[in-house]
């Protein structure tokens, strides 16, 4: 959740207001808020936290970091059903016992 | 050099390399400061990689491990009230509070909704004029412009029913609370390269003067942090200690000025309690008087919460770089994600999740690598510990 994620602007809009675009993450499409950097563009690349653009950046840096962090797992978790996840959560370590006798020795 | 060759730039990386090994002549203990950094390394191996002179050591980086229990049992409290609509970010969900968690409370049914932006949660609240629409407001100084934003919304649209329950930290007072420690080994910080996006870098030259530390903004990629760690040990070889901007291309010197002002209108700095660490002055927000009518706190009575925190867990060590999670007795053995005893073991940004997720099992020996399918870093909850009383921070 405090990883901010890089996405591409698709368009911009003014709605109730206030600045949004909807916004291209590697596959995934949000709205997303513009109020902390008026000036993007759609073609453009911003650093994007929980719905709104914080930093503008190049797209081969935006492009590597999304492949980081699909890597590290962490677009599904941004993205991803969050209800699923917390669901599947102690299920899915199958580990856990036999590494909890490796661990110890 | 287990990792390399799944690198972005293995060339370049191994060149990085080569330049700290060649630069290194002593032993130095540097801290990541953010938990995602912490996955990165962890992941690829980074601290392997690196000459054996220089130590990574862990930092206080994830919001959801350093929010205290007595906020998530306020959290828990607000969300099994009749009326009430819970909003939270999904990583909230299996963060242990005092014997249960929102997902829980949701089970027993309470309106807990996962939303994706805080501003999903004032669509909620317009859209239930009847109800009580809270979001939880935790993070650092990525996310509270967002929340601020939010609350400023609220107010612009006469939006009553909605409150936020506030538990932002800010990045800065933790490092200076760290270095004050009298065990602190820390030699050297990565700042964090998303909060320094927002912040810009005006608040660390102070910090590196007073505590003659270099401090590096830093990224997140693989390549980000072997930059960080090359110049910040390049300064710690001269005997210098200024502050360096790694992570350009992302963050510049002002950070993002509208987001600040923001900040200092609907917040004012406060002291602030974080989990397993104890009470840092000035390092958090609460809103300001001005927006007092937004404040879940204010709203809700949620004073005299029965908070137990059980002992066996050291998440607090680990938070301050004094404890390798795999040097905690119960890592692996009765903290595991499936049940952890701290959030750091529960957060996908946790240092005890990052050590389980990528094999870090024993101490002594080097990870391996994670199996194809490895499981996200979540869990079931249970009770966290971590005394205020007696840690070094308090
Ligand atoms: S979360 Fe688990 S492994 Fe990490 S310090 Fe606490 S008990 Fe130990």
């Amino acid at each position: 959740m405090c990883l901010a994620v890089p996405g591409k602007v698709l368009d911009v809009e003014v709605r109730d207001g206030t600045r949004m675009a909807t916004v291209d993450f590697g596959g995934v499409v949000k709205e997303v808020c513009l109020e902390y950097l008026p000036d993007l563009k759609p073609g453009e690349y911003a650093i994007v936290h929980v719905g709104f653009a914080l930093q503008k950046l190049d797209e081969e840096s935006a492009r590597r970091t999304l492949e980081l962090f699909e890597t590290l797992g962490l677009l599904q978790e941004e993205f991803g059903d969050p209800w699923e996840a917390a669901e599947a959560a102690g299920g899915e370590w199958p580990a856990q016992d036999g590494v909890g006798g490796e661990v110890r020795q | 050099m287990k990792y390399i060759d799944e690198f972005q730039n293995p060339d370049l990386a191994g060149r990085l390399l080569d330049e700290i090994r060649a630069t290194v002549t002593r032993p130095w203990a540097l801290m990541e400061v953010c938990g995602g950094q912490t996955h990165s390394i962890i992941r690829h191996g980074i601290d392997q990689l690196l000459p054996p002179e220089i130590e990574l050591i862990h930092g206080p980086g994830c919001p959801v491990c350093v929010t205290p229990l007595e906020m998530i049992d306020k959290a828990l409290e607000i969300a099994s009230r009749p009326g009430v609509i819970f909003c939270s970010f999904g990583d909230m969900l299996r963060v242990p509070g005092t014997g249960r968690d929102l997902f829980q409370v949701r089970g027993q049914g309470g309106d807990v909704r996962v939303v994706y932006s805080p501003l999903d949660a004032l669509r909620i609240a317009e859209q239930n004029p009847d109800r009580e629409v809270v979001f939880f407001g935790i993070g650092f100084e990525t996310t509270a412009p967002p929340n601020a934003m939010t609350v400023h919304q609220a107010r612009k649209r006469n939006i009553r029913n909605f409150s936020l329950l506030v538990s932002h930290v800010r990045v800065p007072p933790a490092i200076d609370a760290i270095m004050r420690s009298p065990e602190c080994r820390v030699q050297g910080f990565l700042a964090a390269g998303h909060v320094c996006s927002v912040m810009g870098t005006a608040e660390y030259p102070e910090l590196a003067r007073r505590h003659q530390v270099p401090i590096v903004v830093t990224g997140f990629e693989p390549l980000d942090i072997l930059e960080g760690v090359r110049r910040t040990v390049l300064q710690l070889e001269r005997g210098e200690h200024t502050v360096e901007n790694a992570y350009q291309r992302a963050v510049t010197a002002e950070g993002n000025p509208a987001a600040q002002a923001m900040l200092s209108d609907v917040f004012e700095v406060a002291d602030r309690a974080w989990r397993g660490i104890g009470v840092i002055p000035d390092s958090g927000w609460r809103l300001s008087a001005r927006y007092r009518d937004h404040d879940a706190e204010h709203r809700f009575s949620v004073e005299g919460i029965d908070t137990r925190e059980p002992a066996e867990c050291r998440s607090g060590e680990v938070l301050q770089g004094l404890l390798k999670p795999n040097e905690c007795e119960a890592f692996g053995t009765t903290c595991t994600p499936r049940s952890p005893l701290g959030a750091t073991m529960v957060s996908s940004e946790g240092a005890c999740a990052a050590y389980y997720l990528y094999r870090r099992l024993d101490a002594g020996t080097p990870g391996q690598r994670p199996p194809a399918s490895a499981p996200t870093a979540s869990g079931t909850p249970s009770p966290v510990t971590a005394s205020l009383e007696g840690s070094p921070l308090a």
